[in-house]
């Protein structure tokens, strides 16, 4: 947590609310999510027990489980599941498409991606850990054979463990759990292992009339209340429910039994819907925000990703493996380094407050511009040649710890390469000298055209972080060279995988 | 049903503090729980009079939210009675494939209860007598079922049941464990494998006293456990030797730093009471004298979390907003003074100062960078 985040806390807890950590919001919210609560039965691997979904805040599907041990009723369950999902997501793919370009020069390719993608969200962290278990249990199963299953079980399998894989992208809004999303917009006055609580995170956000969010998370933490979130259950709960299963398995066929079976549906209704409206109530939250600058570009490449993983599963649509293999873990991990550094970058530059972290860190500096010199010239690469450099300069009532020499830039002109030239003392702050290395429009001398040089007495910021900073290359997963293992070997499931025992 | 209870020694302090109600076992979950957070006198004290700490919470109005679910209690059985069941068969196909040596079967000792009797010493007592046999004799291949080893700890007498102690394979004894979480595709949730390190790293350290006290060579005691838990979505036991060494140095080392919890309880006024059926305003004072060491992990373990967050809350300690916020305050033990410090109202001292500049420069960018963000 940074010293800011730790501030917007120490006021959170004299305030009685929670504290905004940003002034715009960073995430994509979708029209139409598909929010998933689930609950599992306690102590065992992976037995779900009960699920609300859909897209229809009024009407949430209910998905129950009766009797959890009965391996065919896991497999409805899940069947269930992929009926109300992959339709979800057959609509983003039947949506319209848009045409973009990769790559530059001879390499370069005109691509197709969907205008839609899935937005998945669930209630908290366990529930992201959940949807991968899931996912790992239904993705290798086999559709013919001993042990068949309806097609669309792998199919849902495959869907959820990508989802579970975007997951852990920064920046990426395919899969969001809705805790993690609040907790990154606000600072309660609570510890972060409180926060993981939905109800009293909502509760510091948004607190009922009369109460501080303070008295109000206290009390979110009734489980009568606001029953846990998922996927684990009450453990008083569970008595309840443990009790009405043996009904159940006691009652003979008939009618008896189908109304034991209503009543568990009602129990585990009344468990989940609580949790339901809260993650609702997180999306109205979030939608009350205005959306920040580079959200829609995230979008755009979630929805590319999206395209490309619905070519794959038509064109191969073999399963993720079971583990990554050395290769595709190396790539992964790279991966996940520069979506964490671009989503910060991008962040900083969407959000002034977010910027003030790397104000405080000295990695920024924000001033008002009390000169300029538009007609500078400056000696260029080659010897003798000169070229058109104006510079600004910037009083900052902070000290600048950016030093001459330093490439910055500016949010409100990212397009436009600067350097420090000179950073002099000036009172408590510092007046810095900036050099404008570009973004004209193309002109080569002055004047500049209108809106490229900042005024005098314009606030400007300027850091050296960059969200276009060139990401690392590593080499196509064919041409992976022989001192790594060479190019990897597909996931081929096996028999084994599909005859898994689900006990 | 027979005693289990431990007893307490003549005139001790702490039985006088807990009262009439037989004492709670020390075991190793309250021996890990308190090497987690060495500093906390409340709960040391506590678990060595042996007070029944849920119940106490009861009392005072903060319903502690632990206890077992009855499918994981289910499944944990049906699991631990698929491992034994045949003799062990499981546990000695697993020591079989990790550790390369042949084992063949072995005999089975049910030490949960010698001859009908269940007390703890008693059974103590039998697995010294079997452990001095087994260590210091020929091979005999002789499982011990439950166990009981005994630990000194912060002068009480801790009561450590391992699931398994095996036979000497290969010239060592190992612990084993049994728990239900599932290995998936090789791997178990981390926190609770590290949980059951802990709690096997007590056993084994107990076993290495008693060794010790019985003039057998602890070389013989191996470093390693077997930890045994489902694999993948099936029933099938899996196994895996985890290394302990770690957890032992750890371990040895906290127990060097524990305050003894007489001497802890020595504090407390004479009046004070731990007894969980006086009044409630007398518990809640002996209970407040004694320091707790709260910090917002304690929610998913002990009983007293949610009374000690109060409390933290009502003199605005800087632990209860978790370790960051904690780390950004060094040397400030309360936001008040905090927040004092922010409005200018207070100056800090010398020792405060670089911090608190830091907290003012942000609190600064904060209100400067906000714009229309309440």
């Amino acid at each position: 947590m940074s010293t800011l985040a730790a501030v917007a806390a120490l006021r959170a807890t004299e305030t009685g609310r929670a504290e905004r950590l940003t002034t715009v919001r960073h995430a994509h919210l979708d029209d139409h999510p598909f929010v998933l609560v689930p609950l599992t039965l306690a102590g065992e691997a992976c037995a779900p027990l009960a699920a609300l979904a859909g897209t229809d805040r009024e009407r949430p599907t209910l998905l129950t489980v009766r009797q959890p041990r009965d391996r065919a009723e896991r497999f409805r369950f899940t069947q269930r599941l992929a009926a109300l999902l992959l339709p979800y997501i057959d609509q983003c793919r039947t949506a319209e498409t848009e045409t973009y370009t990769v790559g530059r020069g001879a390499e370069k390719e005109e691509r197709r991606r969907f205008l839609r993608a899935p937005q998945l969200l669930v209630p908290g962290g366990e529930g992201i850990a959940y949807v991968r278990l899931l996912g790992r249990l239904t993705r290798l199963r086999a559709v013919e054979g001993p042990y068949a299953v309806d097609p669309s079980v792998p199919a849902l399998g495959k869907w959820l463990t990508w989802f579970a894989d975007r997951a852990e992208f920064p920046g990426s809004c395919l899969f969001q759990a809705m805790t993690r999303l609040l907790s990154a917009h606000w600072a309660t006055g609570q510890s972060p292992a409180e926060d993981s609580h939905l109800a009293s995170l909502l509760a510091w956000i948004d607190p009922p009339d009369g109460l501080t969010g303070a008295q109000a998370a206290r009390e979110a933490e009734d489980p009568l209340r606001f029953p846990p979130a998922g996927p684990a259950t009450d453990v008083v709960f569970d008595q309840t429910l443990h009790d009405l299963m043996s009904r159940y398995d006691e009652a003979g066929d008939g009618r008896g039994r189908e109304a034991v079976g209503r009543q568990i549906d009602r129990e585990l209704r009344g468990q989940m819907l609580p949790t339901w409206e809260l993650v609702w109530r997180g999306v109205d939250l979030l939608r009350g925000l205005p959306e920040g600058g580079h959200v829609a570009e995230r979008w755009t490449y979630d929805r590319r990703l999206f395209s490309e993983y619905t070519a794959y599963l038509d064109e191969d649509g073999r399963p993720q493996a079971r583990r990554d293999h050395a290769v595709g873990a190396a790539r992964r991990l790279a991966r996940l380094e520069e979506a964490m550094a671009r989503y910060d970058a991008e962040r900083a530059f969407d959000d002034p407050l977010v910027m003030a972290e790397y104000e405080l860190s000295g990695e920024a500096f924000t001033g008002l511009v009390v000169a300029r010199d538009e007609d500078r010239f400056a000696p260029g690469p080659r010897p003798g040649s000169m070229v058109w450099r104006p510079t600004i300069t910037v009083h900052s009532e902070l000290p600048v710890r950016l030093t001459a020499g330093k490439e910055v830039k500016c949010p409100a002109r990212p397009g436009q390469k600067a350097q420090i030239v000179e950073v002099v003392p000036d009172g408590e702050g510092h007046t810095v000298v900036v050099q404008l290395n570009g973004g004209f429009n193309r002109a080569r001398k002055p004047p500049a055209p209108p809106g490229t040089l900042a005024e005098v007495g314009e606030t400007v910021t300027y850091t050296s972080v960059d969200p276009k900073s060139m990401p690392s290359v590593l080499p196509a997963e064919e041409d992976t060279p022989w001192t790594h293992g060479g190019p990897p070997e597909p996931y081929e499931p096996t028999d084994e995988d599909a005859e898994e025992i689900w006990e | 049903m027979p005693p289990q209870h431990p007893v307490d020694p003549p005139g001790s302090r702490l039985a006088a503090l807990r009262g009439p109600r037989p004492p709670q076992p020390y075991t190793a979950r309250k021996i890990t729980a308190l090497t987690a957070n060495p500093a906390c006198s409340r709960r040391a004290v506590l678990d060595a009079a042996g007070v029944d700490k849920a119940l106490l919470a009861q009392r005072m109005g903060y319903e502690p939210r632990f206890g077992q679910s009855p499918f994981a209690i289910a499944r944990e059985q049906a699991f631990e009675a698929l491992v034994k069941w045949g003799g062990y068969a499981e546990l000695i196909r697993l020591l079989r494939e990790q550790l390369g040596v042949p084992v063949q079967e072995a005999g089975v000792t049910d030490l949960n209860a010698v001859g009908g009797d269940t007390s703890l010493t008693r059974r103590a007592k039998e697995t010294r007598g079997l452990l001095a046999r087994l260590a210091s004799g020929s091979d005999e291949r002789l499982i011990l079922d439950r166990p009981l080893l005994t630990l000194e700890v912060a002068g009480q007498t801790a009561h450590l049941e391992p699931q398994a102690l095996t036979h000497r394979v290969g010239g060592k004894f190992y612990v084993a464990e049994i728990r239900s979480f599932p290995a998936i595709d090789g791997q178990a949730n981390p926190t609770a494998v590290a949980q059951t390190a802990k709690q096997a790293a007590v056993s084994v350290l107990a076993l290495h006293r008693t060794f010790e006290e019985l003039n057998l060579d602890p070389e013989q005691i191996a470093h390693e456990f077997l930890l045994i838990c489902p694999k993948d979505f099936s029933n099938r036991p899996y196994g895996r030797l985890v290394d302990l060494r770690q957890e032992l140095d750890a371990l040895r080392f906290q127990l060097t730093r524990l305050r003894r919890a007489d001497d802890l309880a020595l504090a407390l006024p004479p009046s004070a009471t731990l007894d969980t059926d006086r009044d409630v305003d007398e518990l809640d004072s002996s209970v407040g004298a004694l320091d707790a060491s709260y910090t917002p992990d304690c929610l998913s373990f002990c009983e007293m979390a949610r009374y000690c967050r109060d409390e933290a809350t009502a003199c605005a300690s800087p632990t209860r907003l978790g370790g960051r916020v904690r780390n950004t305050l060094p040397g400030v033990d309360s936001t008040r003074t905090a927040l004092a410090y922010l409005e200018g109202v207070h100056a800090p001292g010398p020792a405060e100062t670089a911090a608190i500049d830091q907290l003012r420069a942000a609190e600064r960018l904060r209100r400067l960078r906000r714009g229309g963000a309440a």
